[in-house]
């Protein structure tokens, strides 16, 4: 089956800076892709090449099957665009800045009534619908934008930053409602984000996109394994113990599931395992006979993937 | 062959086969009707001309441009009317035209019709296109309305037509009611000849607020603060109305030729200035307008002596008033495609990011 979006070898120079550096990636249909990156990483420029909204320096772009550089009217056909910091026609009310919108879509009049009705109970703001936009809170704006998006009954909609700004009670909700929409449509949906735990939550595969290059991508599972350690589960330990620590460790290491026992520092354990193994490991040690004060098990999400990223490259540079 | 030609006249012109027998089935499944044909539905380049023409009539902006215009024209049809009967001479030559005196005439230190529209035409145009694309930019609504299946072109096309439409409108009415009120006030109505002369006069001053309103749209591409585009704008049109004609007065007195230089050199500095003037969107305008209005201008540049013996004192035809005012006419078209073209340049290819 042909990807929804295919990029290969897409490059975007702005003089001799590289905003995007060989960007190879494809995303399925009916996939939540999230990009992720810190800002200026090239996010926006990829997704802004995705709808020839911006011309590649080189490589191609196809985005359901047509090239969007040479052919950008026949994807805006099939492709919803939600950009960064949405903005509407202030003197215009919710509603006929989405009547805009079908017209220029070319929906009838009829049609066009039914989708904007249903999509404003959806986003829940049938009762501000004929309210002037100006009136609007940001994130009324935003679920405006994500309406406006999918007035057009789009195949695939591509969201950029559309958590910004909005408080923690306001982004659930949103994130909720794309989820929802996009199952409901069977959409493909591409989101950018440098919020990474906002996204972790709804994203079937994210793409780490820093310096115009796509680090890695999977699941948010896979990348952990990939970028932090082997260990998906790693638990940490401080315990006191009258004698040598030789004997807890070889106990340890034959329990099912762990792989790794390392001591840090006086008293503090690392335990690498494969597994959820935190209560077999307080039992061991407690049996051998040591005193258990603290233990904790650790799972990584986004932004330890991150964090644990950055440094790495910066060690790196620095021992460079 | 009868067989074929009636199996065409089913084919709708959008190609697609509409038999009487099922018409009433497509038009019961309206779903595919809609997809197959899109019947009555406007292409989007309307629907955004009707969105922009709505835009600038509920503005303050054209409201306040209307009244400065409106007043303005009051005040010269007053003095047209009040020096009505110092302008019209019996023995005059052109008496046959006395109707179009009321767009030329002045007094009394106020100017007249064609002076008003040559100096408030382009702060009209001016204000209609000074902020057509930038402040789209500045609302974010840019980046969202060209990810809607359209053209660029037809985005910018139709911004230049909605306000081109508006200025049309405005123009044509007040002309119309200019001669409306002239009539009433001097009770001669309009000869056929003299109609034509203000229907294209109505043209080319709409022509005229076309090339400052492109000017403006072509700013409105390149500065991204509609401040500053309105302030360029604004400084061009000062330039030409103020300064240009300052500049070519200080060539003028530089190059000036002795008095007893040869008559041919006098004609040729005297063209030379003229042409330099020329370069005046304004000059052209009022090249223009005043042979379309006073049928007795018979050349824009000096005539000699000999040129001048022997000829009939009487109002040019016209055919001959157009004929004289053809290259002015095409200079303004002309300035009018370039600025279109630059802006069309500069904003076909151009990166649309949001804010």
């Amino acid at each position: 089956m042909q990807a929804v979006i295919q990029l290969d070898n897409l490059t975007k120079h702005y003089g001799d800076f590289k905003a995007v550096d060989g960007l190879n990636l494809q995303i399925q249909k009916g996939e939540v892709f999230g990009l992720l990156g810190p800002n200026g990483a090239g996010k926006s420029t990829t997704i802004l090449m995705m709808l020839g909204l911006t011309e590649p320096s080189s490589g191609l772009v196809h985005v359901c099957g047509l090239n969007a550089t040479t052919n950008p009217k026949a994807v805006k056909e099939k492709v919803g665009y939600l950009p960064e910091d949405v903005g509407f026609y202030d003197d215009l009310s919710g509603w006929e800045n989405l009547m805009f919108t079908a017209r220029l879509n070319r929906i009838a009049e009829e049609e066009a009534r039914n989708r904007i009705e249903d999509l404003l109970k959806k986003t829940s703001l049938e009762k501000a619908a004929h309210q002037k936009v100006r009136t609007y809170s940001r994130g009324m704006r935003q679920r405006l934008g994500l309406a406006d998006v999918l007035v057009k009954n789009p195949e695939v909609i591509i969201l950029d930053e559309p958590t910004l700004g909005i408080d923690p009670k306001g982004v659930k909700e949103l994130l909720d409602l794309i989820v929802e929409l996009s199952r409901e449509k069977g959409l493909t949906v591409l989101l950018s984000s440098h919020h990474l735990h906002q996204v972790q939550q709804i994203c079937t595969r994210v793409g780490l996109f820093v310096q115009g290059k796509l680090l890695a991508s999977g699941s948010v599972d896979e990348l952990a394994a990939e970028l932090i350690s082997k260990h998906l589960v790693q638990i940490e330990a401080r315990i006191t113990q009258p004698q040598s620590t030789a004997n807890l460790e070889a106990e340890l290491l034959q329990l099912e599931g762990v792989d790794d026992v390392k001591i840090l520092s006086k008293g503090l354990l690392y335990i690498g395992c494969s597994k959820d193994t935190s209560a077999e490991v307080a039992r061991a040690i407690v049996e051998a006979g040591a005193s258990l004060h603290h233990l904790s098990k650790k799972t990584y999400g986004l932004d330890d993937i991150y964090q644990r990223y950055f440094e790495e490259r910066k060690t790196k540079e620095v021992g460079a | 062959m009868k067989l074929l030609s009636q199996a065409r006249s089913y084919l709708s012109p959008s190609g697609t086969l509409t038999l009487p027998w099922v018409q009433e089935k497509v038009a019961t499944n309206k779903t595919f009707a809609q997809k197959e044909t899109k019947p009555n539905i406007p292409s989007p380049f309307w629907v955004i001309v009707q969105k922009e023409i709505a835009d600038h009539i509920h503005s303050w902006r054209l409201i306040i441009l209307v009244a400065i215009i409106t007043l303005a024209c009051a005040g010269s049809l007053i003095t047209g009317l009040m020096h009505f009967k110092d302008t019209v001479k019996p023995s005059d030559p052109e008496d046959a035209f006395f109707f179009l005196k009321l767009f030329t005439a002045s007094g009394n230190g106020l100017p007249s019709f064609i002076v008003f529209i040559s100096f408030l035409g382009p702060l009209l145009g001016i204000g209609l296109g000074f902020d057509a694309i930038n402040s789209e930019q500045n609302r974010g609504t840019l980046a969202r309305i060209l990810s809607q299946p359209i053209f660029r072109d037809q985005w910018l096309n139709a911004k230049f037509l909605a306000s081109l439409l508006v200025v049309a409108v405005l123009i044509g009415s007040l002309t119309v009611l200019f001669m409306g009120i002239g009539i009433l006030r001097i009770g001669i109505p309009p000869t056929v000849e003299e109609v034509m002369r203000i229907i294209i006069f109505t043209l080319v001053s709409i022509c005229y607020i076309g090339f400052w309103l492109n000017l403006s749209l072509l700013f409105s591409v390149k500065f991204r603060q509609a401040a500053t585009s309105a302030l360029a704008c604004i400084a061009v049109w000062l330039f030409f109305t103020v300064f240009y004609g300052i500049v070519v007065n200080l060539i003028a007195n530089v190059l000036a030729p002795s008095e007893f230089a040869h008559p041919h050199q006098l004609v040729r500095y005297q063209e030379f200035i003229i042409n330099l003037l020329r370069v005046m969107p304004s000059q052209l305008y009022s090249d223009a307008t005043t042979t379309l209005l006073m049928p007795n201008v018979r050349s824009l540049g000096p005539l000699t002596q000999e040129q001048i013996v022997g000829t009939i004192p009487s109002p040019l035809p016209l055919g001959q008033s157009l004929m004289l005012v053809w290259a002015q006419l095409t200079c303004l078209i002309a300035a009018t495609v370039v600025c279109f073209g630059l802006a069309y340049y500069s904003f076909m290819r151009r990166e649309i990011r949001s804010r």
